[in-house]
């Protein structure tokens, strides 16, 4: 499964939905009513265990978290980010030692 | 208080009610009477009383007549200025044999007509049938302390206080939950009459009078909730204050002493309980009974309130330890009693300390109920007014900010919870100033868990928005009001009359023969309460203000200044872990349970059940309210759906009027 469905599969779980079908991937969590408050937690805490990612304050806002896609898009700009991170890390760490 | 049951023939060619079929209602509301039973009879109509006495043990038995024996009633509740009515009577001519409260309804009937369920300060659902002229009259009380259920079958009209003596009266009546009345539970909490959750039967609005006859039925109000008729608008606030005191003092004392049994009271801890139990106090010189429930888990007891009220008013105090295991049990039982599924266990603790009451000899208790709803205690209150703030610049920053005042945790919460409690709350602003606002987030928030419908119940309950009907049936002064006045009637209307009152209140004390008596519901101080200004109630945030002030002196000072705690019991938390679960919780949420009740998703119930039984920290609100909602459904659907009604204990009657000649089988 890629990012997306494994994102798609932790709603339709945790959020005990009955019909996946009708659950789009840009249909929003909150304004639904499908995920309330404390479920913004439960997403979170899955995209940090699922991924290896950690979350940062100011990027828990509904625009990364609101819906599958944003937050698929999230994890995926978050590791992009970490692999530019970690290979400029790794060139200086190459180049301090040549 | 008491049980009332009866059927009336719709068509001529049926035949007289039979009297097995009234012995089995009856027998079926036993435990909202256990002391005496009677009935009455004749061609077309049928009506049987459980009796708990509390006023005139010795000569107010049911059912009772007029001086000729042409009008006949049967009565659930209490009159509390049954005196001054009586006097007011005799003075019109009128001839009693007994000194209950009982018979100055059926000549206050007589008298007055319909007018005088006006005149009643009371808790009552009453039944009266008008033999000569075979017109049955129902009525019940203005804000539905009493219960009442209709239902039509057969070419006969069957009505009691409890559906099950519907069911018990005719078993061949269909049983099925209702997808519309399950919609209203999974969206208010609670079924709004005339809804209610079973197919085909029907509850009695409060402050409603229903009258069938040949000529056809008619349903009015007799009472409509007024607010800020300008009557309360120029009281100074000392004043008010004044006056509040003043008539709850009066609605206390009537309560303590229309009785001829001795009155107790609940004791939560809270300030409107404390502030009853103390006025009580004040009318009962010598030994004075409270209770309280107490939990194991920390986070919902009030111990030390409850016990520094009871010092203070020297009761004679009693309480119970509730546990999760104790909730699991009880649940079953709960549901039979509540006969509606509940989103929230906490009825399941009054429940069991109505039996404690049961068991120190008392029948009848006080409780505060009612107090949040007229004095604005609910944080539903003041989150409202900071959104319609908010609403009104709704691209303000700071605006929002004021909910942390109001939920300090949100202060304290990772950015995460702050921003999408934003989004949260802020859903919908634009709509600040129309009538529902304030419990959109509620609404919406138990309305999601329809998710979990099967779809049959789904498309079904789709025919109707409960939310336009409900706001539709409205009076229509409602958008003149204020907008307290305006939350405060849809609260008082939903989750007062259905859960609070019912649920949590009449079912679980009559569960053990207990009788609640409200006097935040005395119609003077409702009145009173109603016709205040929202500015004396939610003062700035501080919620019933007035109330806070006139119980200065009479409760301990830490019970006026502790923050509201609201009443809850474990949720979830009572049906997973590791401890040994009931077998019915396991058995009710198989697949097969699931799939063949009909009403859920068995895909969606096994995730659900899942995530909780995995689950060791908290649950949100929304896996709590599906948890216990679907539990309770799926008991309801077990004990009155499935479950063929017993006929198997009728009572003994002592009361038997009947006027149906019996062949002679010689």
């Amino acid at each position: 499964m890629n990012v997306q469905q494994r994102v798609r599969q932790f709603v339709v779980d945790n959020f005990y939905l009955s019909d996946a079908s009708k659950l789009s991937d840009d249909t929003l969590l909150v304004t639904s009513g499908i995920v309330d408050s404390t479920g913004v937690l439960e997403i979170i805490a899955f995209v940090e265990a699922e991924f290896g990612i950690r979350v940062r304050d100011d990027e828990t806002v509904p625009e990364n978290l609101e819906s599958i896609e944003r937050i698929a898009a999230f994890v995926g700009r978050r590791r992009e980010a970490e692999r530019a991170t970690s290979s400029s890390a790794g060139g200086r760490a190459e180049a301090s030692t040549g | 208080m008491c049980g009332i049951a009866g059927v009336v023939a719709l068509r001529d060619d049926a035949p007289p009610p039979e009297r097995a079929d009234l012995a089995a209602m009856v027998g079926a509301l036993r435990h909202r009477g256990p002391d005496e039973f009677g009935l009455y009879r004749d061609r077309r109509a049928g009506l049987g009383h459980a009796r708990l006495s509390i006023i005139d043990l010795a000569t107010g038995q049911q059912p009772l007549c007029n001086e000729d024996g042409s009008l006949w009633i049967v009565f659930n509740g209490e009159i509390f200025n049954y005196v001054e009515l009586r006097a007011e009577l005799v003075g019109l001519g009128h001839r009693f044999r007994t000194r209950s409260d009982t018979e100055v309804v059926v000549h206050a009937y007589e008298a007055w007509g319909e007018d005088a369920f006006l005149r009643f300060n009371g808790q009552f659902a009453i039944a009266l049938w008008n033999a000569p002229r075979e017109t049955l009259v129902v009525a019940r009380d203005r804000l539905g302390v009493r219960p009442l259920y209709l239902c039509e079958h057969g070419g006969r009209l069957w009505f009691a206080s409890e559906v099950k003596a519907i069911f018990a009266g005719d078993p061949a009546i269909p049983r099925a939950l209702d997808p519309v009345g399950l919609a209203e539970t999974f969206t208010f909490w609670t079924v709004v009459p005339p809804q209610s959750v079973f197919r085909g039967v029907t509850e009695l609005e409060p402050g409603h009078v229903r009258t069938i006859s040949r000529g056809g039925t008619r349903d009015r109000a007799f009472w409509a909730p007024r607010y800020d008729d300008g009557s309360g608008a120029s009281r100074s606030p000392g004043e008010a204050v004044e006056r509040v005191r003043a008539a709850l003092e009066d609605a206390v004392r009537l309560r303590m002493l229309r009785a001829d049994v001795p009155v107790g009271s609940y004791l939560s801890g809270g300030l409107d309980s404390s502030l009853v139990a103390a006025l009580g106090r004040r009318v009962k010189g010598g030994k004075f009974c409270t209770f309280s429930v107490r939990f194991e888990d920390a986070e919902y007891d009030e111990t030390r309130y409850q016990r520094a009220v009871a010092a203070r008013i020297e009761s004679e105090h009693r309480d119970i330890v509730v546990r999760r295991e104790d909730i699991a049990a009880a649940l079953p039982a709960v549901v039979a009693h509540a006969e509606r599924p509940v989103l929230r266990t906490a009825p399941a603790p009054l429940f069991l300390l109505s039996r404690l009451v049961r068991e120190a000899g008392i029948k009848v208790v006080l409780t505060g109920e009612g107090a949040d709803e007229i004095f604005a205690g609910y944080d539903l209150f003041r989150e409202g007014k900071i959104r319609r703030f908010w609403g009104r610049q709704p691209a303000s920053a700071l605006r929002p900010r004021l909910l942390e005042r109001l939920y300090p945790y949100l202060a304290r919460s990772p950015v995460a919870q702050r921003s999408l409690a934003r989004e949260f709350f802020g859903r919908g602003r634009e709509r600040w100033n129309v009538p529902g606002f304030a419990h959109g987030p509620r609404w919406s928030g138990a309305a999601a868990l329809q998710r979990l419908f099967s779809a049959d119940v789904r498309a079904e309950s789709q025919r109707v928005d409960v939310v336009e009907r409900l706001l539709a049936s409205a009076p229509a002064e409602l958008s003149g009001w204020s907008f307290l006045a305006q939350d405060q009637y849809l609260e008082a209307r939903t989750l007062l009359s259905g859960y609070l009152l019912s649920s949590q209140g009449d079912r679980m004390l009559m569960a053990h023969s207990v009788e609640g008596r409200f006097p935040f519901l005395d119609v003077n101080v409702v009145e009173l309460a109603n016709a205040l200004p929202a500015s004396l109630k939610l003062r700035g945030l501080d919620e019933k203000h007035v109330l806070k002030r006139a119980a200065r002196g009479l409760v301990p000072d830490e019970v006026i200044a502790r923050p509201k705690q609201p009443y809850r019991a474990p949720d979830a938390l009572s049906f997973v872990g590791d401890r040994v679960l009931p077998g019915w919780v396991g058995d009710l949420m198989t697949e097969r349970a699931i799939a063949s009740a009909g009403i859920f998703e068995p895909g969606a119930v096994a995730r659900l059940w899942q995530k909780c039984r995995a689950s060791r920290a908290q649950f949100s609100n929304t896996d709590n309210m599906a948890v216990v909602g679907v539990l309770s459904t799926g008991l309801l659907h077990e004990l009155l759906v499935r479950a063929t009604p017993s006929r198997a204990s009728p009572p003994e009657f002592r009361t038997v009027v009947d006027r149906v000649a019996v062949p002679d089988p010689g």
